[in-house]
């Protein structure tokens, strides 16, 4: 991996790796006796090892081969192999975490081990650590097939990964040791943030680079997915992380927003965060491994730039549906209701693309468990869309609101849509970019999607009937006028549904281990196989980068 | 019938044919696309968030709304360090059944001073807006360190380690003095003896405690939390916090009107 780099940029790396030491060191010096100082050693230690790794390769020979020839997939590589680790971790942490619920007392009666804190671990390692790492990852191979172009630089994706990596190690073991922002999906403190803005500024720049060396006249609509998720998230992340730090050597910062305004600012990042990172990020993977994969184009390119735009713009509108029947103004209560309801359109139509996309490739979807990920994963989405839709409706928000059926949306969208996903880009493009005959395990492959499939619909059920039985148990009356139930009788009935919950979440744990072994045993095991027309070209008549579209 | 639908569509038609040519060529310009993407984004979130800040009715008037004292700042610490708000709401919804649940709705006043709000999006236990005063300090700290004994139903976390950790103090007045930075009305004297003031908050009939009653007004809540005299511990400042929720303001009771439904 080392001999890929030139020696000018393995120095670069290694000013770079040098000074993060460096920042760690200070953090470890001046957060003494705070978790700030504890955050200096983790970062201390993992800028110390870069520094190393690179440092003992300095002197090897440097590259040879004509660098513009080929496409630069180190990063991508290790990125794929980081978002199937993470994978793993976040989805066990969930099962835990699921498991608590079902059983209080299955922790160590230690501080870092209770839901309040773990919990954040699991949110955060699925969609930061795998969601997010897929993202990069996936995004770095589209970017350079699509433009038929090769990445600018060699340092810069690898300070994308490893520092967007370095925050999710720092924001996991943070909540573990009580450092959070109590602002869901937005918990870590305000020097992982800062860290977070510069990674994604270059993030920015480095697509925006490789857009600008395009041998292609026209950006492919993954493209401009991955582009407004890079964006938006950048503007969510500075506006809901504003803060001032009780001291510059403590991790403890108070928002700047207090009460409604930070509710409606919260609420606006947290909706968009489902909108960008998890929804418009995806469609990217979805937009360009689908089609590839049935080898056929897609289906409309107009139906695609309607859904695009349409999701852009409508998406904003819809945060404060989150809050419905509170303390915020009537007024964008009304508006978010009426624009989550019209989000349906352009999500559907995302979802509808996809699917036309396979029509007379229906076969294939039959006989190919990966492009069977890809089909479920676009149902899933038309579904959870659909029902977040509905859930936007003010009276229907009025019983789904604070109950399981909210989680019971939530994984319907994160299992069932961004999970299967990005499973199915991974092992589409695993033999791709390890140049490997096929994937190790066919069969694997088979056992992963009926374990995952099995285990969203079971996850979701359960939830879907918790969800509802307690929203109705909570404004059930007696026909005196009281109220039917207390609220231990609500967690009563809610015990069978947490136990099936934790058995659905267990299936897909499984399904997730089996596909990272799957993984591994292909680059490992498999011969291998250079594919025909994977380098960069102006000439489109030698590489298509994806079936011609109309 | 297929015509009619035909012409009715047709200015749809001429909308998206002009729009996919747009873009056709828009598409060939990364920045482009870029500001696209930005004014697209901006348009909603600037509408809806911009306008909160400035109009007046946004947030009510309540003369009598008090601060958190530093003994109860230090305990909402505690309670976001946890991660309590991951099963906690605390925002009762102008729902019949929930006010009659837990009481008055909540109004925006109440949270007025939050950085940040607390308002939470999961109830696996029950809303804890108006909390304060309804059970006595022993039972809080029994329920922290054992959930299980006084609710065997219970799916809570236990939380002994609480009173075995001593509370730090020494970071108060930094606390403080951010608070006011982002918009908190602490005076320089609240700030200058906010350690002092925790510590005389759970010691009661002592010089300590007179400060804080002077600072904080005459109902503020002086008592020892955790019955155990002599140490300030994390489970008084989170007790003392506990105990507060609700009780910032009497707005509420005075001017509930009927709920929605
Ligand atoms: C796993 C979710 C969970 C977490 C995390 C959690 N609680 Fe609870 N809490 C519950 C449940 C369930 C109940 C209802 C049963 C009971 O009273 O124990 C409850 C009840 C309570 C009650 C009694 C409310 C009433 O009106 O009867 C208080 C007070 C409370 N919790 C405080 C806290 C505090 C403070 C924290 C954080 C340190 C916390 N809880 C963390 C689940 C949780
Ligand atoms: C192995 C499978 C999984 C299990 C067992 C699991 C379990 C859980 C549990 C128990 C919760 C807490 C719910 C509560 O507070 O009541 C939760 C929350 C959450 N999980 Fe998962 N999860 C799994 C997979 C995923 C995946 C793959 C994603 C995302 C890509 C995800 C995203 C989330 C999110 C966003 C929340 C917060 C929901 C909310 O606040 O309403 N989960 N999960
Ligand atoms: C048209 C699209 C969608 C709409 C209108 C929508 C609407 C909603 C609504 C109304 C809620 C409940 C808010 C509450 O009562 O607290 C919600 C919660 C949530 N949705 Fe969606 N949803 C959509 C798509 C998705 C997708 C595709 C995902 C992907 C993973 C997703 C993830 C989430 C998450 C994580 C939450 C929980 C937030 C929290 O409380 O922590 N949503 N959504």
């Amino acid at each position: 991996m080392m001999s890929n780099l030139t020696r000018a940029e393995r120095a670069n790396a290694m000013v770079i790796a040098g000074t993060g030491a460096f920042i760690g060191l200070v953090m470890a010096a001046a957060g003494r006796g705070d978790p700030m100082g504890a955050h200096g050693w983790i970062v201390l230690a993992f800028c110390g090892a870069l520094f190393f790794v690179v440092g003992s390769a300095y002197e090897d020979p440097e590259p040879t081969q004509d660098r513009t020839a080929s496409y630069y997939d180190d990063p991508t590589k290790v990125g794929i192999l980081i978002a199937l680790f993470w994978a793993v971790v976040g989805m066990g942490m969930g099962v835990w975490v699921a498991s608590q619920l079902a059983w209080p007392d299955l922790r160590f009666d230690a501080a870092w081990s209770s839901f309040g804190r773990i919990r954040p671990v699991h949110t955060s390692g699925v969609i930061f650590g795998f969601g997010g790492n897929a993202l990069i990852a996936t995004s770095f191979h589209i970017m350079q097939r699509t433009c038929r172009a090769r990445m600018p630089d060699q340092v810069t994706p690898w300070f994308v990964l490893l520092g967007f990596n370095l925050f999710c190690i720092v924001a996991s073991s943070g909540y573990l040791m009580g450092v959070t922002q109590s602002k869901e999906y937005a918990e870590p403190e305000w020097y992982a943030d800062l860290w977070l803005v510069v990674v994604w500024v270059v993030y920015f720049v480095l697509y925006i680079r490789t857009l600008a060396r395009r041998n292609e006249p026209h950006i492919y609509v993954a493209n401009w997915y991955y582009l407004a998720f890079i964006l938006v998230v950048a503007v969510l992340h500075i506006v809901n992380n504003l803060a001032v730090p009780a001291s510059l050597t403590g991790a403890k910062s108070y928002s700047a927003f207090a009460g409604v305004q930070d509710a409606m600012t919260q609420w606006w990042y947290g909706h968009n965060a489902v909108a960008f990172f998890l929804t418009s990020g995806f469609l990217g993977m979805l937009y360009y491994f689908l089609p590839k994969r049935a080898e056929r184009p897609i289906y409309s390119y107009r139906l695609s730039i309607l859904s695009f735009w349409g999701i852009t713009f409508f998406y904003i509108w819809a945060g404060s549906h989150h809050l419905h029947y509170t303390a915020l103004p009537h007024w964008v209560q009304t508006l978010g209701m009426t624009f989550s309801v019209m989000l349906l359109v352009p999500s559907w139509a995302s979802a509808g693309n996809a699917l036309m996309t396979l029509n007379g490739a229906w076969h294939k979807v039959r006989d190919d468990a990966t492009l069977r990920f890809m089909m479920v994963a676009a149902v899933f989405y038309g579904l959870s869309t659909f029902e977040g839709s509905f859930m936007a409706i003010r009276p229907v928000n009025g019983l789904s609101h604070y109950t399981d059926w909210t989680v019971g949306h939530v994984h319907a969208g994160a299992m069932g849509w961004v999970a299967l996903i990005s499973f199915g880009s991974i092992y589409a493009l695993a033999p791709v970019l390890w140049r490997r005959e096929t994937i190790y395990s066919w069969k694997a492959v088979e056992w992963h999607f009926w374990l995952a499939l099995a285990g969203t619909v079971i996850y979701v059920f359960a939830m879907w009937n918790s969800g509802i039985t307690q929203g109705l148990m909570w404004r059930t009356y007696t026909e005196s006028g009281t109220l039917a139930y207390s609220f231990t009788d609500t967690l009563v009935a809610m015990h069978p549904y947490y136990v099936a919950r934790t058995f659905g979440g267990l299936l897909f744990l499984i399904g997730a281990c089996i596909g990272a072994w799957n993984v591994v045993m292909t680059i490992r095991r498999m011969p291998s196989e250079t594919p025909e027309r994977d380098y960069p070209t102006s000439s489109e008549s030698r590489e298509p980068a994806l079936p011609a579209a109309e | 019938m297929m015509k009619f639908i035909r012409t009715l569509l047709k200015p749809f038609a001429a909308f998206f044919e002009a729009h996919a040519k747009t873009h056709y060529r828009l598409e060939r310009h990364s920045m482009g696309l870029t500001v696209g993407i930005i004014i697209a984004a901006g348009v909603g979130g600037f509408i809806e968030i911009a306008p909160l800040f400035t109009i007046d009715d946004t947030v009510e008037a309540a003369p009598d709304m008090r601060l958190y004292t530093p003994l109860e700042q230090a305990g909402r610490d505690i309670y976001i360090r946890e991660g309590c708000y991951a099963c906690h709401s605390q925002m009762i919804r102008t729902l019949r059944d929930e006010v009659e649940r837990y009481g008055p709705y909540s109004l925006a006043v109440e949270s007025q001073y939050d950085h940040p709000m607390l308002w939470g999006s999961k109830r696996t236990g029950p809303d804890l807006a108006r909390l304060g005063e309804k059970y006595s300090d022993d039972w809080h700290v029994r329920h922290l360190v054992n959930p299980r004994d006084l609710v065997p139903e219970s799916v809570m976390p236990q939380y002994a380690f609480l009173l075995e950790a001593g509370l730090d103090t020494d970071s108060l007045p930094d606390r403080l003095a951010a608070l006011r930075a982002v918009g908190v009305p602490y005076t320089d004297e609240m700030i200058a003896n906010a350690d002092s003031d925790a510590l005389g908050q759970a010691m009661p009939d002592t010089e300590r405690s007179d400060g804080v009653f002077e600072r904080y007004g005459d109902e503020t809540a002086v008592r020892n939390f955790d019955d155990r005299p002599g140490r300030l511990t994390e489970m008084d400042a989170l007790v003392a916090y506990l105990q507060i929720l609700g009780q910032l303001t009497d707005l509420p009771e005075q001017t509930q009107i009927l709920p929605e439904e």
